[in-house]
C-alpha cells in the first residue's frame, strides 16, 4: 500500500491537515492523532471537508486521544475508523512510508 | 501590603489550547491554582481550542497522562468564580454548554448557595471582558 499520513495537530491552530489534504495522493490513508482527532468530530467548521475526502481517503482515528479529550464516540463523523496504538502500529506496517504532518 | 489589605488587581487567564497534546493547558492550570493564593480578582477564558480543556467525560487511561480535567471543578473552592467560554468557539466546534463540566461554587454572602462560575459569552462580551482586565496571561 501507498503512503500513511498521520496528523497531530487540531485544524482549528495549524494548517497540517489541510496540507495533508492537499498533498496526499487519493488512495492514502489519513490517521488523525493527538490534537489531530479534532478534526474527526462532526458539525466542526471543517467536518465537510473532511466528509467530502472521505470519497479519496481512508480515515482513520486514535481512540485513546479521543476518550482523553470527553470527545465521545457518537461524535466522530460517520465512516472514519477509530483504531487502538496496536492498529497504529499495524498501519504503519501495511503501508510503505508514513509522512507526519507536524 | 499592609495589615493584609493588598491592592486588588483584575488578572485574566486566557486558554486557546486543547489538553493532552501541549503542556499549555496544564500549566496554565498549575498558575491560576498558584496565583489564587493572592486573592485577586481572577478570570479564566477560553476559546479557540482552549474549549476542549473543559469537555465532560475526559478519560486519559489509554494515553498514559493524568487526567487533570477534575481539577477545573475545584476551581470554586479557590474563590474562582468567573470562568468565560467563547459561544463562537463552541459552535464551530459542533459543542455546546451540554459538553461541558459544570463549574460551580458556594457563595459566602448568600448562605454558601451553590451558583453556576461558567459563563457562555459572546465574543463582542468577551472583548470587553478582556478589556478590562488590570493583567492577563496567555496559555
Amino acid at each position: 500500500m501507498a503512503v500513511l499520513h498521520t496528523v497531530n495537530k487540531s485544524p482549528f491552530e495549524r494548517n497540517a491537515l489541510e496540507s495533508c489534504l492537499r498533498l496526499a495522493k487519493a488512495g492514502s490513508s489519513i490517521l488523525l492523532f493527538e490534537d489531530g482527532v479534532v478534526g474527526a468530530m462532526q458539525n466542526t467548521r471543517f467536518s465537510e471537508r473532511i466528509a467530502q475526502a472521505m470519497h479519496d481517503f481512508s480515515f482513520y482515528v486514535l481512540g485513546p486521544d479521543i476518550k482523553a479529550r470527553g470527545l465521545g464516540g457518537d461524535k466522530i463523523i460517520d465512516g472514519i475508523q477509530v483504531v487502538d496504538y496496536n492498529d497504529f502500529v499495524d498501519l504503519t506496517t501495511a503501508h510503505d512510508t508514513v509522512q507526519s504532518w507536524l | 501590603m499592609e495589615n493584609g489589605e493588598g491592592v486588588v488587581k483584575k488578572f485574566c487567564y486566557i486558554n486557546r489550547k486543547a489538553p493532552y497534546g501541549t503542556i499549555y493547558a496544564l500549566e496554565s492550570l498549575e498558575v491560576v491554582l498558584i496565583a489564587a493564593a493572592f486573592d485577586q480578582d481572577i478570570s479564566l477564558v477560553f476559546a479557540d481550542d482552549g474549549v476542549y480543556q473543559l469537555t465532560k467525560g475526559q478519560d486519559t487511561e489509554g494515553i498514559g497522562m493524568k487526567n487533570f480535567s477534575k481539577t477545573y471543578t475545584a476551581l470554586g473552592d479557590y474563590d474562582i468564580k468567573k470562568v468565560y467560554v467563547e459561544k463562537e468557539s463552541l459552535e464551530e466546534r459542533g459543542l455546546s454548554a451540554d459538553d461541558l463540566q459544570a463549574l460551580k461554587y458556594e457563595d459566602e454572602d448568600d448562605d454558601w448557595a451553590e451558583k453556576d462560575s461558567l459563563f457562555i459569552v459572546g465574543r463582542n462580551d468577551l472583548a470587553t471582558i478582556i478589556d478590562e482586565q488590570d493583567v492577563i496571561l496567555s496559555f
